[in-house]
Formats: C-alpha cells, sequence, structure tokens
C-alpha cells in the first residue's frame, strides 16, 4: 500500500465521519467544531490532487475566516447555544425522494464523466499559473468578483453604522 | 529531507512519520529554554535571580517542573463538555505544529519547501484559533469563555495588517517560497530586506524607510497574535484568572504551554526569514573559510535558530517593560492604526517596485 493511498483513505474517514457529526449533533457549537475536521480533510484531500493552492485557500477562507465567524456569532447570541436541534426525521417520504434524485444525479455525473487520472507524482507549483490566468483570460471576471466584495464590505460597514444616529 | 529518509528505511511510511516529527527535536528543547529564559528575564528586569536551585542558575528548573507536570492529576471538571474539552489543547498545539512544517530551518533541513510557503503560515494560523474557542467555550467558565473570545477577536483582527506587510513582500520579491526569500539574502547583512534587498541602486535607498515601517507593524501584530503582552488581554490574570486555560491542569496545561513558546518561535523566525536573511549568516560562512561545505548548513541551523531567539527574548523583554493595553485600545490601534498604515506601506512599495 502506497503512503499517499494511506493519507487518502485517513482523510476520507476524518470528513466522512466528522460531516456524519455536523449533520447528527443536537448542539449547534458541536455541529461547528465538527466542521472544522470536515473542512480540514477537504482540505488534505485538495492536497492529494495536488491542487496545493486551492487547499490552503481553503483553509484560510472556510477555517480561518467562515468557522470562526460561525462560532462567534453562535457564542454571543447565547439564546442559541442551549437550543436542542431537531435532528430526528421528519417529512420521510419528500426526503427520500429529494435526496434520491440528487443522488442519481450525482452518480449519473461520477459515471458519465471521464476523469483524467493521473498518477501521484509530487506537487506541480500551480501558483503562478493560476496567477497568470487570473490577470489575462478571466481578467474581467476577477475585476467583477472584486467590485462585489467591496460592494458587499461597503454595505456591511453601513449597516453597522446605521443605529448610532 | 523525506526522499533521504525514504533512501535510509527503505519505506515512505517510516520516513514519513519521522520526517512529521522532527520538528518536535526543536520545539521540545527550545520551550524548556525559553521558559527558563523567560524567568530569569523577568526576574533581572525586577532585580530579582530567578530560579537558581535546580543546576547552575537553575537552568534544570524547567525540566523539573515539566516532570512534575506529567505527573499532576488530570484534572476534569464535572460540568466540562468532555470530549471537546480534552480534545482543544492539542488542536492548539496542532496548529503551531504545522507552522514549523514550512520553516527553512537550514538550506539542508526545511520540512516541506512549498511553493507557497508564507500563505500556508497565513492559513493554517487559524487553526489556534479554533482550538482556543473550542477550550474556552468547552471549559463552561465565564472567565475561560470570555478569554477565548478576546483571543479569537485579536487574532483574527490582527492577522489583516500582518497579512498586508507579507504581501507587499511578497510583491517586492515575487516569491511566496520562504526558502527562495531566505536564499535572495545571502552574502552579508546589506542585503536583508530591512535593508532593502540585495539589488544595488536608487530602489535599495527608497524603499529602506518602508521596509522598517513593515518590519514595526509586522513586529506589533505578530506580537498581538502570540498573545505576548503588551496585548495579553485573553490570559489577563488581574481580569480572567488565566483565560481559556484557566480549567486546564497537567498534561494538557503544558499542551497550552508547548503552544504558545513555540508559536513565539514561529513568528519570530517569521519576521527573521522576511526582514532578516533567515539561515543566512550576516557576516559569511567559516565552512567557506575553511573550505568544508558540511559545515555550512550546521552553521545555518545556528543562525536561524539565534535569530529566532533574539526575537523571542525582545518579546519577553517588552512583556516585563510595558503595561497591558485595554480591550477598545487594542481595536483601535489594530482598526485605525496599524491597517491604515501597512495598506499605505503595501501602496507605496509597490510604486517602488515597478520603477
Amino acid at each position: 500500500m502506497n503512503i499517499y493511498d494511506i493519507i487518502f483513505y485517513l482523510f476520507a474517514a476524518i470528513t466522512l465521519v466528522s460531516g456524519f457529526f455536523v449533520v447528527s449533533t443536537k448542539n449547534i457549537v458541536h455541529a461547528g467544531f465538527y466542521l472544522l475536521f470536515t473542512l480540514f480533510g477537504v482540505a488534505g484531500l485538495y492536497v492529494l490532487l495536488g491542487a496545493d493552492f486551492i487547499a490552503i485557500v481553503q483553509l484560510l477562507v472556510y477555517v480561518g475566516g467562515i468557522l470562526i465567524l460561525l462560532l462567534f456569532g453562535v457564542m454571543l447570541t447565547n439564546k442559541i447555544t442551549s437550543v436542542d436541534l431537531r435532528s430526528g426525521t421528519s417529512y420521510i417520504i419528500p426526503a427520500v425522494i429529494g435526496v434520491g434524485i440528487l443522488w442519481g444525479a450525482l452518480t449519473a455525473v461520477l459515471f458519465k464523466t471521464s476523469w483524467r487520472s493521473k498518477a501521484p507524482s509530487g506537487m506541480d507549483p500551480t501558483t503562478s499559473e493560476i496567477g497568470r490566468l487570473l490577470i489575462t483570460d478571466y481578467v474581467l471576471v476577477f475585476e467583477l468578483l472584486g467590485i462585489l466584495l467591496l460592494v458587499a464590505l461597503i454595505g456591511a460597514a453601513s449597516i453597522a453604522r446605521r443605529d448610532k444616529e | 529531507m523525506f526522499e533521504f529518509l525514504s533512501d535510509l528505511f527503505g519505506s515512505q511510511i517510516i520516513a514519513a512519520f519521522i520526517s512529521a516529527a522532527l520538528p518536535l527535536v526543536f520545539i521540545v528543547p527550545f520551550v524548556i529554554f525559553a521558559v527558563w529564559l523567560e524567568r530569569k528575564v523577568s526576574a533581572h528586569m525586577q532585580d530579582r535571580l530567578g530560579p537558581m536551585r535546580v543546576g547552575w542558575h537553575g537552568w534544570l528548573q524547567t525540566i523539573a517542573d515539566f516532570f512534575k507536570l506529567l505527573q499532576k492529576e488530570d484534572i476534569v471538571a464535572s460540568d466540562t463538555d468532555k470530549k471537546f474539552f480534552n480534545v482543544a489543547p492539542y488542536i492548539v498545539f496542532a496548529g503551531t505544529y504545522l507552522v514549523f512544517a514550512a520553516l527553512p530551518f537550514s538550506s539542508a533541513y526545511i520540512g516541506t519547501s512549498l511553493d507557497i510557503g508564507l500563505f500556508y503560515i497565513i492559513a493554517v494560523s487559524g487553526l489556534v484559533v479554533i482550538g482556543i474557542l473550542m477550550a474556552g467555550w468547552a471549559s463552561n467558565n465565564k472567565y475561560s469563555l470570555y478569554g477565548a473570545m478576546r483571543s479569537a477577536a485579536q487574532i483574527v483582527s490582527y492577522e489583516i495588517p500582518t497579512a498586508i506587510v507579507i504581501l507587499s513582500i511578497v510583491m517586492f520579491t515575487g516569491t511566496l517560497s520562504l526558502s527562495e526569500i531566505s536564499d535572495n539574502q545571502t552574502a552579508y547583512f546589506w542585503n536583508w530586506y530591512i535593508f532593502g534587498g540585495p539589488d544595488w541602486g536608487l530602489t535599495k535607498f527608497l524603499v529602506l524607510p518602508f521596509m522598517i515601517i513593515g518590519f514595526l507593524i509586522l513586529y506589533i501584530s505578530t506580537l498581538a497574535e502570540v498573545n505576548r503582552t503588551p496585548f495579553d488581554m485573553p490570559e489577563a490574570e488581574s481580569e480572567l484568572v488565566a483565560g481559556y486555560h484557566t480549567e486546564y491542569s497537567g498534561i494538557k496545561f503544558s499542551m497550552f504551554f508547548l503552544a504558545e513558546y513555540g508559536n513565539m518561535f514561529a513568528v519570530s523566525a517569521i519576521v527573521s526569514v522576511i526582514f532578516f536573511g533567515g539561515y543566512q549568516s550576516p557576516i559569511g560562512y567559516l565552512g567557506d573559510a575553511l573550505a568544508a561545505n558540511w559545515l555550512i548548513p550546521f552553521e545555518q541551523l545556528f543562525w536561524f535558530a539565534a535569530k529566532g531567539i533574539f526575537f523571542v527574548f525582545v518579546q519577553m523583554w517588552l512583556r516585563w517593560t510595558l503595561p497591558r493595553v485595554r480591550v477598545d485600545q487594542l481595536m483601535t490601534l489594530c482598526w485605525k492604526y496599524l491597517i491604515p498604515y501597512s495598506i499605505v506601506n503595501l501602496i507605496i512599495i509597490g510604486i517602488i517596485t515597478l520603477i
């Protein structure tokens, strides 16, 4: 067994088990903490695919940013922490239909795609290529996303200031 | 390193475990030394002697304390959230440990020579924040929770000036790789980026004052990121008992300690790699003079450790010199001063890089 296989199964197990706990736990803070392991496992899988930049962005944005904000928000609103989440089964028939359709679609995509499988051959540097593409082929999308983020920032700032008047 | 080990043992799995455990060989002795240094520095600054009994000038004191901590009963209060309470110290330590994977200790040893080492180091520090939040929340104690919230708010805010200063250096050097940044600053100390980098010319002298400003901003914000005085709000002992690790004892407490001191070295090492040449010697190598090439990596390891420990010493010096700031002053300093200054600095360095 190759070392990369062992690491892959390790990360896959971490992702799946903690993902299961995220949806099955009744405590919202627990769900947040389990999400850490899920996101971390996904980052590990990205690394194994040779996508180092995406993996680190995943850690930076989801673990370092969104998850901390989420936990922060939950902890500051103390009424949420003691509420029991409903994680039992309800609406069985619609749920089965919906999940079945989604599962069917995903497996169809899985089998119809011709995967480009590549042997694990160390890391090729990806950053400079991503950077070059961002300012040549995808420059319009890149700039538009920048403007979108700026608008969101200004909006957040103005909402936070409003009640002072 | 990994290839060398897997050739040596003939198995990738053993090699992976060994290369993953190697930074521990550095962290544990360093922490034992740093705790002793901290106690001696604080004692001498307050006109005391500090630990004197165990070994010469008390140098065995921390080792004795370490064994004492190992033997202590592991107390878990009944109303804590057991699962997360037990895991949290290890997550904090894992966050610290991940940083050591990308530090270039010498040209012969770097855990993983990542192309995007600097970016990776900024990203994994988020794990420490989550560990601290977990510890504070699972302790089920008001003081712990307050400490954890303050710590998270502080680290998240101060990550912004840190990242912006690092970004300006990345723009100037054109690389995110820590070993490449170190290699650029080879030979003598005037090639360090704090003195404007290795290229002689107008750029060097134009960029020099802004590099010093960048260094000051980076040093202040890394100080806040490792929760050291004057920014040790999370564990302000006069208000919060001990902050997020109030409820911890024994081996788990020592995990927080390892993580804190390990983090101090990690940020000092990053500052020294970015501005002070990393593992490069400031005055040339003895190995070159004696024509003994094998000596150079060891000398580099020495310089790397020496620079890191020097900045750790400055952190201790500041701790026993400055009073603690208030929470609002902490946030004012970050959002109203450091972030605007670092953005202006970024723009100026960018313009200088272009000309």
